[in-house]
Formats: C-alpha cells, structure tokens, sequence
C-alpha cells in the first residue's frame, strides 16, 4: 500500500474522531428518551472553554475536563427543562444551540486566533507496528483512542450489561422500567449528563486537537448537526454510528482530494456544500418511507438483508415524558 | 387567594427578564467590561437619533415577516429550522432580477418581491418534500437547506454574479437604483412598502389563522396529525401549505436585506435573522398579535449591539447572549408556572408552540399518511 492512501485514510480517522465521540454521546442520550438538540452550540462553547483553559493552566487535560464540565452542564438545563419542568427538550435544545455558540463568541472574543496548546499524535506501541491498521489507526491523537474506546465500551455497556438494559428500558418502555424498580428520570438525568459530557469531549477534540485554536466563526460549526444526523443514520447503534462517522468524514476528505487533482475543475464554494448534501441522502436512504420503495426495485434475495441494514427506528420513548405517578 | 395568584403570574412574567440581565450583566463583568457602559450603549446604538432608529426598524421588517410566517408553520406543528435559507434563496431570487431585468422601478420592484416569495416558497417546499413525502425530519432537512443556501448564494457571488472588476467573495455589484427600494427620507431611511406589506401580512395571518377553513385544518394537524387525518384534513397538503407560507414570508424578507439594507447580494445575507425569528416565536408562545412587540425588543437589541465594537471593543453576539437567555429563562419559567399553578389555570395557557408530549422522532414515519392519500 502507498504512503500516500495510508495518510489520507489517517486523516480520515483523526477528522472523524470528535464526530465519533459526539455521536456515541448522543447515541447514549437518546437511548435514554432525552434529545439533546443542541449539539451544534455545545460543541462550540466547550471547544472555546475547552482551549481556554488548557492555555490558561498549560495542561490539556484540565482543558478536556473543562470541556466535558461545560457539555454536561448544558445537557443538564435540557434534562431539568424537559423532564422536571415539562417543557419541550427540543424547544430548549434549540434555544441552547444558538445561545450557546453566541456565548461562545461573546466569552471566547479575546482568545481568536491566538496559538496555544494542541494534542499531537503519539503512536501506540506494538500497535502502531501492525501493518496498514497500525499507521491508520494507531498513529493518532489520545482523542482517538478515546473514541475506540468509547465505541466498544458502549456497545458492551448498552447490549451486554444489566444496567444497560435498564438504560435502553427507559428509551423504549419507561412504564416497564419503572414497573421493575428503574428510577426513569434520576436515570435519564445520569445518561443525559454522560452523553453532554461526551459531546464536550468532542469540543475539546476539536479545539485541543483536528482544528486547533479558537476562532470567530468557530471551525467546527456545523458538525454538531452533522453528529445529530449521524446518530439517526447509525440507527442509534454505537458500531453503526462510528460507521456513519467514518463514511461521513472518508467522503468529506476524498470530496477535498477530488477537488486537489488537477484535470477537475469545481469550484471550491460548491464543496462546502457537499457535508449537507450527503446529510440529507443519507438520512433519506434510512427512512422508513424509502426502504419500502426499495424493497420493490431490488431483487428478492437482497431485500431481507438491506432492510436490515438501513432499518432505524429510534427508542420508541424518545422526546416523551415520563410521570411517576 | 386571588391576589396571590396574580401577584405570582406578574412575577413569573417579570422573573425570565430580570434573570437574564442579571446574567448578562455578570457575563460582561465576566470579559472585564463595564455592564452600565455597555447598556448605555446599546440604548444609545437604538434610539439614539432617527438613524438609528431607523436601523432597528431595518431588522424589524425582515423579523417580523419571519415571525409570523414561523408561526404558520409551528401552528401546523412544523420546526421550520429552514426559514434561514429560505430567507437566503428569496434573497437570491430578487437579486437574479434585480441584475438581469432592466425595467422602470414601479414594474421591476414588485417582479423583484414576487421572485423572491417563490424562490423562499420553493425551498421551503422542498423541506416539506423531505419531510412529509421522504420522511426526512423538518429539522434536519431545513439545517442542511440553510447551508446549501448559503453555498449557491457565495458560489453566485464568486462565480457568474461577481463584479466586472474581479471575482470576490464580498458582494455582487450594487444594483441599480431603480431595482431598489425608495427609502422614506434621507434622515429616516425605511422603506414604506415594506411596512405596509408588514401591516398587511400580520392581519392576513392574524385572520387566516383565526377565522378560515385553513387556518382551521393546520390547528387541527398541528394537535394531532393522526386525528386530523382520520377526520378528513389534508394533512400533508396541510403541512405543505404551511411551508410554502412561511417561505413566501421569509422570501420577501430575505429580499428586503438586499435591495433594501444592503443595495447587493453578500453572503450570510439573512444574518440570523431567520433564526431569532424561532426565538420570537417561542417566547411568544406562537401568538401572533404579540410577535411584531416581541420582534421590536429583539431588534433593538439587534440594532443597538451594532454599536458596542465601535464604540467598546466588545463582540456583538452579546445581543445573541440576551436574546438566548431571555428565551431560555422564559421557557423555564413556563415550566416553573404550571407546577405552581392549579392544573385548570395552567392548561389554559399554550407554553410552547406546538403539541404538548409531543413525540420527537427524528425519523416521522410517513407510511401512513402516504398509504392514505394513495
């Protein structure tokens, strides 16, 4: 294998890894029945705090910690609106995403475009030897490894452990969890809080990491819708979900790599476009509506298996209330 | 006892306001900036003298147009994310006219307003496409339209559209003078048409959405879409017509940013407009007499943060750090409200703009509704 493909799929991983760690965190929330809408303004605001102060204390760690303080504590005013005071979490979620970006810029103001700290690679020994995976893989940031982390131990978390299922009970059947001892709402507000404090993670991965720095309009603006959407593609699955991740970020960079050559000629604006497009594809191809008009162009023996794979139902309580009563 | 109860309510009005100049006041005490300068300005930067007034009166019109178009569609139960780009796209369609027409102003401005409703209708339709035919929720669909908006907007600006003199990514040449709006007058520059297009719009949603057979059919599917169908409402033309609406609305505001504000097409040219119309709507609990009030504050704030980077070297996304809590401390109180209310005094209220316990699922399956209609 050339050089040159092991780089661009190393960077593949590194641009898709804040989207993998957003995205299980919000895989994790909505598991419970919380949407937390407000990813977009919450990556921002804990990217700014997160590299504010990792300059301020010379550690990237209290910089991570920090970020993932600030992404909780916003999931948490989503839980307390939506499941202590019966307002709408999408509502709530919606006015954070704004409020917090502008918060963002407003508190960040002094700290544009300023160098300061930034998590580099370090190779994992022995696993960094192995062929192709080690470059890819295994010559990353500790945000990465993170996120491999994350990936399996959600998965194994949610379909292998018995307070896991007590955590998929409470997204699907919270009158059931409750009926077998589940506290619904003290549980939803511990996985609410876990999946924003994972969304700020991600923040952090950005400003500390793959976009290093802070600037006004914020890097990274965009991709907390873009991790929305991912969850949905994903089905709400952690593996599936770090696939959507990787497509998403393997296609942004192959559309750069496009671009780069010399005998294509598209305008740099029309690129910009294409996170968007492939947003609105592929959130088209998982829904319902399409994979039964699928099913009737594609040839029988296939039908079973890719309706399957696209099927994605979200946790049947998602977004509802639940009143102990 | 009765007392009491009112004393509460005008409290719990009182209580989102104070809460959120509180937290702002510590928020620029926070960046090392004086709070009572800052307010000063920001009155100052509004009210100071006509001119500025004026200029809150330019962010009004386009907000209010958004406003009550956002109300047609959260009435038919629609989180129209989308209003933003379908600002851009009625922006882009009135400046496609205005570079390539050449006719007398009285022909050419409503041509201009007319092109820009459809282009705002038509990318509003398409979210609607999306989301009742496609099953691609409203909210996911209007934030990827928003960005594709802005993408054919710059690409316009720095491809085919660019001035004579070299491509740009600033703005298209100015229009010509007989493609813009007339201002009232010099010291008070405000165009006349655009507020009476605003009267006029506000009473033709205020009565269509009280008094008509539609109006009637998008409450219905906004309660409760399954019903409504099973009681006969088209409820996908329904929502249909909800998006072509509100587009419509976001269209001619999207056209008033350019040939009225900015003389050109630039990029970001609905300047967030699109969404602090969302937050209209939700603090005023999708009341539409009280939507052009509540837009006036905002675009004060709006107006007079413009003045706080000249004036003190401060970020004017303080304005968006206001709006934002005064919205989220009014939705919290909401909910503060109906614990300390009886139930019979809280139901009366509508909190949020849409259906109670609604179900958010990102993915609507529509096989039903499609089953329905075929």
């Amino acid at each position: 294998m050339n050089n040159e493909l092991l780089n661009t799929l190393n960077s593949i991983v590194s641009n898709a890894t804040p989207l993998v760690i957003a995205s299980i965190g919000e895989t994790l929330t909505e598991r419970a029945g919380v949407t937390n809408l407000s990813l977009d303004g919450s990556i921002i605001l804990s990217a700014m705090v997160g590299f504010v102060a990792a300059l301020a204390s010379g550690s990237a760690l209290v910089g991570i910690i920090a970020a993932m303080i600030v992404g909780a504590l916003v999931a948490l005013i989503i839980a307390f609106a939506g499941i202590t005071l019966r307002q709408d979490q999408v509502a709530v979620g919606f006015v954070l995403t704004l409020l917090a970006a502008d918060l963002a810029q407003f508190l960040g103001q002094s700290y544009t475009r300023i160098p300061g700290p930034q998590i580099l690679s370090s190779p994992l020994p022995v696993f960094s030897q192995l062929p192709v995976i080690g470059p890819v893989f295994f010559d990353q940031s500790i945000f990465a490894y993170l996120s491999y982390i994350l990936i399996f131990g959600s998965w194994y978390w949610l379909f292998r452990t018995r307070p896991g299922l007590a955590h998929r009970a409470i997204g699907e059947r919270p009158e059931t969890a409750f009926a077998r001892g589940t506290r619904v709402n003290v549980l939803r507000y511990v996985y609410t809080a876990v999946g924003g404090s994972l969304v700020g993670m991600a923040g952090a991965a950005y400003s500390l990491s793959v976009k290093a720095g802070w600037a006004t309009p914020p890097n990274m603006a965009g991709d907390g819708w873009i991790a929305l959407a991912i969850v949905i593609f994903g089905g709400w699955h952690p593996f599936r979900v770090a696939l959507g991740a990787y497509l998403f970020a393997g296609l942004r960079v192959l559309a750069t790599v496009i671009q780069r050559s010399p005998d294509v000629n598209i305008p740099v604006v029309l690129l910009n476009g294409v996170p968007w497009l492939l947003m609105i594809v592929t959130l088209l191809l998982v829904s319902s509506g399409s994979i039964e008009r699928l099913m009737h162009v594609l040839p029988r023996p296939v039908q079973k298996w890719s309706r399957n794979f696209l099927r994605s139902d979200p946790p049947a309580a998602l977004g509802t209330r639940f009143e102990p009563d | 006892m009765k007392n009491r109860s009112l004393a509460l309510q005008i409290g719990l009005t009182v209580l989102p306001i104070l809460l959120s100049l509180v937290i702002t006041t510590l928020l620029i005490l926070a960046v090392g900036s004086d709070p009572r300068a800052v307010f000063q300005n920001v009155w100052e930067g509004a009210f100071r003298d006509s001119r500025a007034f004026a200029g809150v009166v330019n962010f009004w019109i386009p907000l209010t147009l958004c406003s009550l178009g956002l109300i047609i569609t959260f009435t038919a139960g629609l989180w129209n994310i989308g209003v933003e780009g379908q600002m851009a796209m009625g922006a882009v369609f009135a400046s496609w006219a205005a570079l390539s027409f050449r006719l007398p102003a009285p022909v050419l401005v409503p041509v201009e307003i007319v092109l820009a409703m459809i282009g705002g209708a038509l990318w509003a339709l398409l979210a609607g496409v999306l989301k009742t035919r496609l099953g691609v929720h409203e909210i996911f669909g209007g934030v990827a339209l928003n960005a594709l908006a802005n993408v054919v907007s710059i690409y316009l600006i720095s491809g085919p559209w660019q001035p004579p003199e070299g491509g740009s990514v600033r703005a298209t040449p100015p229009f010509p003078t007989d493609a813009l709006l007339p201002p009232l007058s010099d010291e008070f520059k405000v165009s006349l048409l655009a507020l009476v297009i605003v009267g006029v719009v506000f009473l033709a949603v205020v009565l269509a959405l009280r008094g008509t057979r539609w109006g009637l059919e998008l409450k219905a599917t906004g309660k409760n879409a399954r019903s409504a169908l099973l009681l006969g409402v088209p409820t996908e033309r329904s929502a249909l017509s909800a998006f072509i609406a509100c587009g419509m609305l976001a269209g001619i505001a999207g056209s008033y940013r350019v040939l009225f504000t900015y003389g050109n097409l630039r990029p970001l040219v609905s300047g967030g407009i699109g969404f602090l119309g969302l937050l209209v709507v939700l603090l005023v609990a999708n009341r539409a007499l009280w939507a052009p009030v509540v837009a006036f504050v905002f675009a004060a704030i709006l107006g007079g943060s413009a003045r706080l980077k000249v004036a003190m070297q401060l970020d004017a996304s303080l304005a968006g750090v206001l709006q934002g809590f005064l919205v989220l401390m009014a939705l919290l109180t909401n909910g503060l409200r109906a614990r300390l209310t009886p139930p019979a005094q809280a139901d009366s209220r509508d909190e949020t703009p849409h259906r109670s316990g609604e179900t958010f699922q990102p993915i609507t399956p529509p096989s039903q509704e499609i089953k329905a209609h075929e």
